[in-house]
């Protein structure tokens, strides 16, 4: 038996958003289906209540519970891919639950599908009803999701990390809307995340969960301002605030990992990780106590010692900022004019009989320059392009056009052609650390086996070599004879590090390495890339949609919109005017951990043109709200230059650019 | 010196116990435990036939053809007065060692050609998958019966055929499993490293496709001793005096209403054994989807 | 849609082409002479000589192939050996009547049934239903059909005297009156399909009702009635129509086994005879006949499978 969730309570309040906050398997989603009552197999509640408009859910038969799901409490899910029946229109989906829960005549329902695709603002409503599932983008399926899930006017509804998959800018409109309903419904919203920028958007109200457990709760200003558990103080620190680079702080990280709720110890489940501990914290597991007017907590020590000088407090001042490595300014990766495209045989299944060959441009012109020890972030939404990039410099793609060079030697070739000294000087840090090693190998190979092929080491000395690298990257030397399913996901990216350093590169090109972690892991792993970047002189390419943590980790920002760079410069320089109208909508949208930030909103319209059909002229003139006029439609868009190394690629002038106000005050 | 011997024999000895902890998690969901149990036993009898049998298989009692299951002959007789449980017995022998060639043979072709094709891809995969999917448009039956026209029966002819049948199913699986993985991160690591396409083929990528072939090896064994049986019911596959279960069948089949005991026991012989392969394929692909 | 289903019918006629070279190729390595064996004991030398001429037997290979294809082409499949002076079309075309006859009968009982019973089994997982299920479907695909028709006759023509043993039927008469004889056969033939369909469906529906979709129409408060009908099964059983296309290809494989069990005068037991007898032209003709109607059976499959597949519909 093993107990997921325990002592949780709180309130939901018509009108209010309550964010429920936490890493992975801290049980929220077990709280979201505990309440609804829709439980697994071998999953029941326990102890408690659930009272709903008066009414004890857990008291209820399952038949009046089913009247309860989707009339009076609604849920929207993570994966909108998933979530809607594929063999069925998406207006009949809703019509079918207008039908037959509210009794509404065909005719009627068809009315109210439409008003309801209107308010989650769906372009084309009429279209869309007759529309499946897999012919509309994530963004629609999930307004679709919530479309359905107010389709009865239930009183609460539940939102399970509804834009955890979705891009940044179609998550900014999709998190308006959700606000814009609470204001309109007067409804109750559970919003389950683990962004806390997202939670500083749209919650009222935020409680945090650890291993099961709540341990704060508070207004969203307090709960960001005077975090009062030492978690989420943790928590705080790991996210860079605005404006923080790695010039002004380390980030914080959270010492040890999640835990299993099987292996809990007895007492605070967070005691082995917290630097407040002693030894009564493994007496017994504290409740939320009340420290204030609405701010709970449950940790009694750290109130006892506020007043002794923050006493341990995890926070800033522990370690030191980076230091710069001396800008020696040699170039190590040198690209210039880079095109890929591919032919895309157009499948004879739309109608026309012949085949149609065009061309995805998925790399247009594309030149940068990278220097020894510097990082340059790539940043763009998904299917820009930037990951065509990454595997044309890798070698896995052959360019159509253009030049490579790393120091000296041409990078053109496909990797199965370069030789043996180029090989090893450029190595890659994957997305996905479930998949980035082999099941079947050790980790001491994994490592190893880089060795052997770039310094022609065997046996003996190899194993030391791993030791080191291991202890390099803070893992066990004991670690060597495990497999990567005995290791979490933070510590399979830090062997990844380790094989990546293991032929000591002269660039590392790092996709997306710290996405799909948690963020207190997420802190740790851009430490160690720093640490070691300011000890070894590498470069890193780096990839990314978070312009939060580029900003915190980058010399160098570009921003990449269907193939082509839009601006290019110095991180200070991206973050202030003058800036390309997509760079300042990717800034109005990202989602930053500071309830009190003020930013413009710059919202995008419209579908992400697709790669086969790319806009004539300037590719974004389709969906830019400032664009000129026909000159953005026919001509393309010329290299401005802001500054000796900010440059921005748009037919307006500098001055004008220059004019509008910074998307982010602090 | 010393040290090699032990490592050696200490190596063999982890291997058993892995082998016995793999047996041991089998035995743990209910059709594993009672498909172990009987192709347990059936290998148990196979081993005591290779010396002895209670009657022999080929001598004839001309003076007690055609009688039922008696003391002295507890499977009765046949029309020759061969001692029918003497004969079930022995041709366990036959089919388990037949359909276990056939199969390896199967799921090596197969498993090549799927590594292959899967990795490669583009005109070569094509081709080949193409004409292994016309292979497979001949029903199994058909298939083997038209090579075992032109080879003319036998038991090495019923391994080919067994190969020959079975192995663009096996490929397709293999194909399959490859390209699950093939846009896996680790192998684009081991590309960034510069290795070879035999490393990547057999190093990185086999060793993570073993578990669908392990499951696919076991369907395929079951289908095996299926064909064979059925082929040896046709008169095509080992040839007479050898006892084999189908022939068996074949022969008993003129005598149904008079001494349906021939007959009989070797169809329900064969239908032990392919269910209990049938039980163990099914707890393999559990335990290979990780429910045991 | 209409340019992918002329591409896909080229497709089948390429195969069907490669699938004709394949059979001659594997044919023709036959040992044994075919004048010798239609000669026999009359062969001398000269008349061998002669017959040989005359068959064209001297013709390279491809020559003969050509010419076996355009006859094809033409409706003659050529003379049998065995069956001295028969036309093979004539022969194919009696014979495959009644196997045709047979084949039809197992797969209108098998198909609703198994997929029916399948579901029952996936919606009512882990209950006695669904294990007594799993387990009679799990013999019924162990039991080679020569076994479980050796058992039919046993239970069903021996111990209870209910139906005959062996079928034997004349087309000249009235097939109703024989009908009985065509019980045993057709069940013995559904067997082991109706196992694998079942299992199939089972499978299928078991893993349509843990998606996430379902899990919407069922917390959104939908009665289960629309849930099973509309969510589950509308999404489980477009699957089990490329299962059941495959299962047909090994019914026309046990169709050999279920006719000589029952001395059927179907397609089956004509091909064995000519695969005892090394009639080459009829095991050419018989093997491609059934392999073409394999074809066409997958190709109507994947036209339904088209058409009842949103995505596939409307890209």
């Amino acid at each position: 038996m093993i107990r997921a969730v325990k002592g949780i309570s709180f309130e939901l309040i018509r009108g209010e958003t309550y964010g429920l906050v936490g890493e992975s398997g801290c049980g929220k989603t077990t709280v979201a289906f505990g309440i609804m009552g829709y439980m697994a197999r071998n999953g029941r509640i326990s102890k408690g209540r659930v009272l709903f408009n008066g009414k004890d859910l857990t008291r209820m038969t399952p038949k009046n519970l089913k009247n309860i799901w989707g009339r009076e409490i609604s849920m929207v899910f993570q994966d909108p891919d998933s979530s809607l029946n594929p063999s069925m229109r998406v207006g009949d989906q809703l019509a079918e639950v207008l039908r037959i829960l509210k009794g509404v005549s065909p005719e009627r329902a068809k009315g109210k599908v439409l008003s309801l695709f209107e308010l989650v603002q769906l372009t084309d409503p009429e279209l869309t009803t007759t529309r499946y599932p897999h012919q509309l983008s994530g963004g629609m399926k999930q307004r679709v999701c919530i479309a359905m899930a107010l389709a009865l006017e239930p009183d609460l509804l539940i939102m399970d990390e509804p834009t955890t998959a979705l891009d940044v800018t179609t998550e900014a409109v999709v998190l308006d809307i959700i606000n814009d309903l609470k204001a309109r419904l007067n409804i109750a919203i559970l919003y389950i995340t683990h962004n806390l920028g997202v939670v500083a958007k749209i919650c009222d109200r935020v409680g945090v969960l650890y291993a099961g457990r709540l341990v704060e709760e508070a207004s969203v200003r307090k709960l960001f301002k005077d975090p009062r558990h030492p978690y989420t103080r943790g928590l705080l620190g790991c996210i860079p605030e605005l404006g923080e680079t790695k010039l002004t702080r380390s980030l914080f990280s959270i010492p040890g990992s999640v835990v299993h709720p099987k292996d809990l110890p007895s007492g605070c489940p967070f005691s082995p990780r917290c630097s407040l501990f002693t030894p009564e914290c493994e007496a017994y597991d504290p409740n939320p106590t009340e420290i204030e007017k609405g701010h709970r907590a449950s940790c009694d020590v750290y109130e006892k010692g506020m007043n002794k000088a923050m006493g341990g407090q995890p926070q800033t001042d522990d370690r030191k900022a980076f230091q710069p490595l001396d800008d020696g300014g040699s170039e190590v990766l040198k690209v210039a004019h880079l095109r890929h495209y591919y032919p895309f045989i157009r499948a004879a299944f739309t109608g026309d009989l012949g085949r149609r060959r065009t061309e995805i441009k998925a790399v247009d012109d594309v030149s940068f320059d990278l220097k020894r020890a510097k990082t340059l972030a790539i940043v763009g939404e998904s299917g820009c392009g930037k990951t065509t990039l990454a595997r044309c410099i890798m070698g896995f793609l052959k360019p159509t056009s253009g030049s490579i060079s790393l120091e000296d030697q041409d990078l053109m070739v496909p990797v199965e052609k370069r030789d043996k000294r180029t090989l090893g000087k450029i190595t890659m840090v994957f997305q996905n650390p479930e998949s980035t090693l082999n099941p079947k190998h050790t980790i001491g190979y994994a490592i190893g086996r880089p060795l052997e092929l770039s310094r022609g080491l065997k046996g003996e000395p190899i194993r030391k070599e791993v030791a080191r690298y291991l202890e390099a990257v803070n893992l066990a030397v004991d670690d060597a004879e495990r497999y990567p399913w005995e290791l979490s996901g933070g510590e399979k990216q830090r062997v990844a590090i380790a094989r990546a350093f293991a032929s000591n590169p002269k660039v590392i090109v790092c996709d997306e390495p710290t996405s799909a972690l948690d963020v207190s892991v997420q802190a740790s792993i851009l430490m160690l890339l720093l640490d070691l970047q300011t000890r070894l002189g590498t470069s890193y390419l780096f990839i990314s949609h978070d312009l939060s943590v580029v900003w915190y980790l980058s010399d160098y920002i570009t921003v990449m919109y269907l193939g082509k760079f839009c601006e290019f410069g110095k991180t200070e320089e991206i973050f202030n005017p003058p800036n390309h109208p997509y760079t300042q909508a990717l800034l109005s949208a990202i989602p930053i951990a500071d309830p009190e930030a003020k930013r413009e909103t710059l919202r995008l319209t419209g579908r992400v043109p697709s790669f086969v059909n790319p806009p004539t002229g300037c590719r974004f003139h389709t969906r830019c709200p400032r664009k000129l006029g026909k000159i953005c439609e026919t001509e393309e868009p010329p290299e401005l230059e802001a500054s000796e190394t900010h440059k921005i690629y748009c037919h307006i002038s500098i001055n004008e650019l220059m004019k509008f106000k910074p998307v982010i005050s602090r | 010196m010393e040290k090699r011997n032990v490592v050696s024999v200490r190596s063999i000895l982890d291997r058993c116990l892995r082998v016995v902890g793999f047996l041991r998690r089998l035995a743990r969901s209910r059709s594993g435990l009672v498909g172990l149990l009987i192709l347990g036993l059936w290998i148990s009898i196979m081993l005591v036939t290779i010396f002895w049998t209670p009657h022999s298989t080929s001598d004839f009692h001309f003076a007690s053809r055609l009688q039922p299951p008696s003391l002295k002959f507890p499977f009765g007789t046949d029309k020759f007065g061969r001692d029918v449980l003497s004969r079930v017995l022995a041709g366990c022998k036959e089919v388990i060692l037949l359909a276990l060639t056939g199969t390896l043979l199967a799921v090596s072709l197969g498993t090549l050609i799927g590594l292959t094709t899967g990795y490669f891809g583009k005109w070569y995969d094509e081709i080949v998958m193409r004409f292994m999917d016309i292979f497979m448009s001949f029903p199994g039956l058909l298939m083997a019966l038209l090579v075992l026209a032109v080879l003319g029966p036998g038991w090495v002819n019923v391994i080919i055929v067994i190969g020959v049948v079975f192995s663009p199913r096996v490929a397709r699986v293999a194909r399959g499993a490859v390209l699950d993985i093939k846009n896996k991160e680790f192998l684009e690591a081991a590309k960034s490293r510069g290795e070879n396409s035999f490393y990547i083929m057999g190093i990185e990528i086999l060793p993570n496709i073993l578990g669908p072939l392990g499951v696919e090896f076991s369907v395929r064994f079951a289908y095996s001793i299926f064909l064979s049986a059925s082929l040896g019911f046709l008169g095509m596959g080992v040839q007479p005096p050898t006892p084999d279960w189908g022939l068996m069948v074949n022969e008993g089949r003129d005598f149904i209403k008079v001494a349906p005991w021939i007959a009989a026991f070797p169809a329900l012989a064969i239908a032990s054994l392919v269910i209990s392969v049938n039980l163990l394929s099914d707890a393999i692909r559990q335990l290979a989807a990780g429910e045991i | 849609m209409l340019p992918y289903i002329f591409k896909r019918a080229v497709s089948i006629i390429i195969s069907l082409l490669v699938a004709s070279i394949i059979i001659f190729v594997i044919v023709q390595i036959l040992p044994g002479d075919v004048a010798q064996m239609i000669l026999g004991q009359y062969q001398t030398p000269e008349t061998l000589h002669q017959l040989r001429e005359s068959l064209g037997l001297y013709d390279p290979f491809y020559v003969r192939y050509v010419r076996w294809i355009s006859g094809i082409l033409k409706g003659d499949l050529g003379i049998s050996l065995s069956i001295t002076g028969c036309r093979i079309a004539d022969l194919l075309l009696d014979r495959s009547r009644n196997s045709l006859l047979l084949a039809a009968c197992a797969s209108l009982f098998v198909i609703p049934i198994s997929l029916l019973i399948g579901t029952i089994a996936g919606l009512k997982r882990d209950t006695w239903v669904d294990k007594m299920v799993s387990l009679t479907t799990m013999v019924a695909i162990s039991l080679p059909e020569f076994a479980s028709g050796i058992f039919f006759i046993l239970i069903f023509s021996l111990t209870f005297k209910l139906l005959p043993a062996m079928s034997n039927i004349d087309t000249n008469v009235d097939l109703l009156r024989q009908f009985p004889m065509l019980i045993l056969p057709i069940l013995t033939l559904s067997l082991v399909i109706l196992g694998y369909i079942a299992r199939m469906t089972r499978a299928s529906v078991i893993e349509v009702s843990s998606s996430n979709y379902v899990r919407t129409a069922v917390l959104m408060g939908l009665p289960t009635s629309n849930v099973i009908v509309k969510h589950i099964l509308r999404n489980a059983l477009l699957p089990s129509i490329t299962v059941i296309a495959m299962n047909m290809g090994w019914l026309i494989g046990g169709i050999v086994v279920v006719e000589s069990v029952f001395a059927f005068p179907g397609l089956g037991s004509l091909l064995l005879y000519g695969v005892m007898q090394r009639d080459v032209p009829l095991i050419q003709a018989s093997v491609l006949f059934a392999a073409a109607a394999y074809m066409i059976l997958n190709f109507v499959a994947d036209l339904l499978y088209l058409f009842l597949n949103p995505r596939l519909r409307n890209p």
